[in-house]
């Protein structure tokens, strides 16, 4: 439907200027880094994939790599419906909307240190808010610096509290995009609220939602900061995600291969998950019947 | 609107945000007390509230120079970033061309590219063009991911306004500029809106680029705020009482786009 | 299917409205029978979308009321009064295929599935949409769409009325006909009340049986069009129906005749009797000036300045005393630019409008 015009290349080119800067030569010197075992500042010697397959073939990898599926699967599946669902009854006029907006960009804007330092304090049953209610008040014996259960549930409750107000602004300023008139056409057509999100909202939402969702997920998967200031991976290694494996490895080693092996299949795994959500999210949306 | 729908819109958003606020008034109670206090007591009302934490830091020159170092180079991406994205999204949204759908894919790949692999490549090049150390190195640097997400979100909300539009448009007359901005914009000022504030918001907060990328003249308060570490430990007071000021320029930053988000559209006359 | 019934209905925008600028909407009364074609025309900002928002329930009137075969409907929303709106640009669902569009308001009624399709089918074959039934809706051209969302206010039988409003801003220019005679058809068939809005005369004229004009927010003038063409009860309604609209020449009335350009016009001695005063304007359509035979005297004497041949007819464009006129002639009669023509202007097409208003 859209139709063909190569000149449009024009309006992409101040981007692709930007972005040469950032994308194209780093990610050349990190694939030279990785094929090459750096024996000394004038020795380099290409060794093709011998990193890629150790690394691959590493246990401790495995453990974090399904460790961090699972988080990263939890935080899409608590997230993003919650997202959605609070969009929905948020206030959409006046000064409640505004002071709706205003205190859900509050958890954005803490840098994320303070944000894993915050809970640090928080959840301590001693000098904690949180840690006091659970264990005092409710009874629970929680401990998150030394139950790894406990650790878990914090670090997802951190991430729902900090991120789900992304996904619920995504969705707030989608929902305000649809024009009146389509609201109108369904109250004529006798639909119920029910039909109303099935058959107006959640079809326009379809973009704001997908990209929600690739957002949430790399996000997910790259984290860092907060499990490394709230838990520092523990308590053991049952928080230890792939960037912090990431980074025990790259810091531990003088060699600069294998981290820069991992980085690129990090890289690669993400790459493929998102391409597969983007492919199954745009195709649904692929609406062009046939010609 | 049904009756109960009327009590969820109430309800559910008051639990939502006391519970949202519960950390946020965590930070803002640890500001308010000293290090050892906070380590030793559960104080659920700070009993004897001190500014200390934030005296400390608007008296020492480090510390709030920093903010408007932080301040100057998010602005400066924000507006790079969104003007870079907008006429890209443009493109994306209304037409095909050679290499759309890989180039639409291939940014968001830059979205999801750790920045510790960009790190160094980056400090090398800043230094040979010597910016580094300038608000410009940052602000380029977070281009990596920020312009990615602005054409992203932009594409999206552009690709829900009716293509007829432009057309009935250019038959009324109106040049492609002069659409651009008078009639189009407006339509999808939510998107923008939204845009701006993810864009603010991700670069703000970022520390590693903006620590290393910089070195005194415009050194960030994210990076000011790892110097809490002493001989004795993280100063959580000073901390807490940084983080709270690190809040208050994106707080302000949201309620001057607020209208941007809040308001939508009906399908006016062209 | 209802009678539509306007009772001294205003709406002001603004909370403490006195002066009649103040209105959006100034004061009106309308009827409109059952199964009735309408158009509301007139430029932008002349009241009819506030009218129309009016009548479907989005906007509630400041004050009057509005009255459905009777019954009044004022604080009613727009689900309860069963009224169905197409849009300037189309409103359709899109993960539905057309057949699932057409069903919709239906099936959210519960109709049983064997009725359902049966309607469905009969409108699909009405707007040519039959092929298209299984396909996704989001796939189709701007204007099958505008149809579908046509379809879906004639699938209801108990629908009001159907307004639409200027529906065919986003139709390719060479398909607007097409629809305008599908609309035509529709009324004709099913007998639905239909209320066009829009700003484009030759679609409220060739649509509608009944025109109602507005400006400024107030009703100039509401008939058949032929009524509107023959007697414009407002200079603004002249001037803005026909193509070009009807002259309006300055006049002074002296010894029962009128001064026009300094050439005098005789008046009919109907138009004399109402004593017309004030600043009187002469209004004759280009199609009633007739030329004068060669050889016979003339009323008056026209010079050209201009000729615009347009296939059927030519357009001689010229000057009376200072004023501008415009004649439609045969494009047989050749005329050629400054040359002084001798024209008729017959009192039976002669209009007087004095402030505005047709003197009567």
């Amino acid at each position: 439907m859209k139709p063909i015009k190569q000149s449009a290349w024009l309006l992409v080119l101040p981007v692709m200027v930007v972005l040469s800067f950032s994308a194209i030569i780093p990610l050349m010197t990190v694939v030279n880094y990785s094929v090459q075992d750096i024996l000394g500042p004038s020795r380099h010697v290409f060794v093709g994939s011998e990193w890629f397959s150790d690394t691959l073939q590493d246990p401790e990898l495995q453990k974090a790599l399904l460790r961090q599926l699972v988080f990263s699967s939890c935080v899409l599946l608590i997230e993003i419906p919650l997202g959605l669902s609070l969009a929905l009854v948020m206030p959409t006029r006046g000064a409640a909307s505004s002071a709706a907006l205003v205190l859900l960009g509050l958890p954005l804007l803490i840098p994320w240190n303070v944000v894993g330092t915050i809970w640090q304090i928080f959840g301590r049953a001693d000098v904690g808010l949180g840690g006091y209610f659970m264990n005092s008040i409710l009874h629970i014996n929680y401990n998150y610096a030394l139950n790894p259960r406990d650790a878990w549930c914090t670090l997802l409750l951190l991430d729902v509290w900090h991120w789900t107000p992304l996904v619920v602004l995504l969705c707030y300023a989608g929902l305000r995009s649809i024009p009146d008139a389509f609201y109108q056409a369904a109250a004529v057509d006798g639909a119920s609220s029910w039909a109303v999100f099935r058959h107006v909202q959640l079809p326009k939402l379809r973009g704001v939602l997908t990209i929600a969702i690739l957002l949430r997920f790399m996000d997910s998967f790259v984290i860092y900061t907060e499990p490394f200031v709230l838990t520092g991976g523990g308590p053991g290694d049952s928080t230890t995600f792939l960037s912090e494996f990431l980074t025990k490895l790259a810091i531990g080693q003088f060699d600069v291969g294998p981290a820069a092996a991992f980085s690129l299949i990090y890289f690669l795994i993400i790459l493929l998950f998102s391409w597969l959500f983007y492919t199954v999210l745009s195709a649904q949306g692929r609406a062009e019947g046939p010609v | 609107m049904k009756q109960e729908g009327r009590i969820l819109r109430r309800v559910v958003p008051l639990i939502y945000f006391t519970l949202l606020m519960l950390p946020i008034y965590w930070l803002l109670n640890m500001s308010l007390r000293l290090t050892p206090d906070i380590l030793t007591r559960l104080e659920i009302v700070p009993l004897h509230p001190t500014f200390e934490n934030y005296l400390h830091i608007m008296r020492d020159p480090t510390w709030y120079i920093t903010y408007w170092h932080s301040f100057e180079y998010v602005a400066l991406n924000v507006v790079i970033s969104v003007s870079v994205a907008l006429p890209a999204a443009y493109a994306f949204s209304r037409y095909r061309f050679l290499g759309d759908k890989q180039v639409f894919f291939w940014l968001l790949t830059n979205r999801m590219s750790p920045p510790a692999v960009f790190l160094l490549p980056f400090y090398e090049f800043y230094q040979s063009v010597g910016l580094f150390d300038t608000p410009f190195a940052v602000a380029l640097a977070h281009c990596l991911f920020n312009v990615p997400l602005a054409v992203w979100i932009l594409e999206g909300f552009m690709s829900g306004i009716p293509r007829e539009l432009d057309e009935t448009a250019a038959l009324d007359g109106y040049s492609f500029p002069r659409f651009f901005i008078f009639v189009f914009l407006p339509l999808i000022r939510a998107g923008v809106g939204v845009t701006a504030f993810f864009c603010f918001m991700f670069s703000w907060v970022e520390l590693l680029m903006a620590s290393n990328l910089t070195a005194t003249a415009a050194k960030p308060i994210v990076s000011v705020m790892t110097r809490t570490e002493s001989a004795t430990g993280l100063d959580f007071g000073l901390l807490a009482a940084a983080g709270m000021l690190t809040i208050l320029p994106g707080a302000v930053v949201i309620w001057f786009i607020r209208n941007y988000i809040a308001k939508g559209f009906a399908l006016g006359r062209v | 299917m209802a009678r539509i019934q306007l009772r001294d209905i205003a709406h002001s925008y603004r909370p403490d409205p006195n002066r009649p600028e103040d209105y959006a909407l100034r004061p009106l009364d309308l009827v409109w029978e059952d199964g009735g074609a309408y158009a509301l025309l007139g430029p932008s900002g002349s009241g009819k979308s506030t009218l129309l928002n009016i009548l479907s329930g989005l906007v509630r009137p400041s004050s009057g009321q509005l009255l459905f075969d009777g019954v009044e409907v004022t604080d009613r929303n727009t689900r309860e009064r069963n009224i169905a709106q197409v849009f300037q640009f189309p409103v359709i669902y899109d993960t539905m295929t057309v057949f699932g569009n057409l069903a919709f308001p239906l099936r959210n009624r519960g109709v049983p599935r064997g009725v359902i399709r049966e309607r469905v089918e009969k409108v699909a074959a009405i707007l040519d949409l039959s092929n298209e039934l299984g396909r996704r809706a989001s796939g189709l051209t701007a204007d099958a769409k505008q149809r579908i969302s046509m379809g879906r206010g004639l699938v209801r039988t108990d629908v009001a009325a159907i307004l639409f409003d200027e529906p065919l801003t986003v139709i390719d220019p060479a398909l607007k006909w097409q629809l305008r005679r599908k609309l035509k058809q529709i009324h004709n068939e099913l007998k639905v009340t239909l209320i066009y809005v829009t700003h484009d005369q030759t679609e409220a004229l060739t649509f509608a049986d009944h025109v109602v004009v507005m400006e400024n927010g107030e009703v100039l003038q509401q008939g058949s069009p032929q009524e509107l063409f023959e007697h414009p009860a407002h200079v603004f309604v002249g001037d803005f129906i026909g193509s070009p609209g009807m002259n309006l020449l300055p006049c002074i009335l002296q010894d029962h005749v009128a001064l026009v350009g300094g050439q005098p016009v005789t008046l009919s001695a109907h138009a004399l009797d109402a004593h017309p005063n004030g600043a009187l304007i002469l209004g004759i359509r280009p199609e009633f000036i007739e030329l004068a035979d060669p050889g016979e005297a003339a009323q008056v004497t026209v010079t050209v300045t201009d000729i615009e041949p347009l296939g059927g007819h030519q357009l001689i464009r010229g000057r009376l005393g200072e004023h501008e006129i415009a004649i439609k002639a045969l494009p047989e009669i050749l005329v050629q630019i400054g040359e002084t023509l001798p024209v008729w202007l017959p009192h039976a097409w002669i209009r007087l409008y004095s402030d505005g208003r047709l003197v009567n």
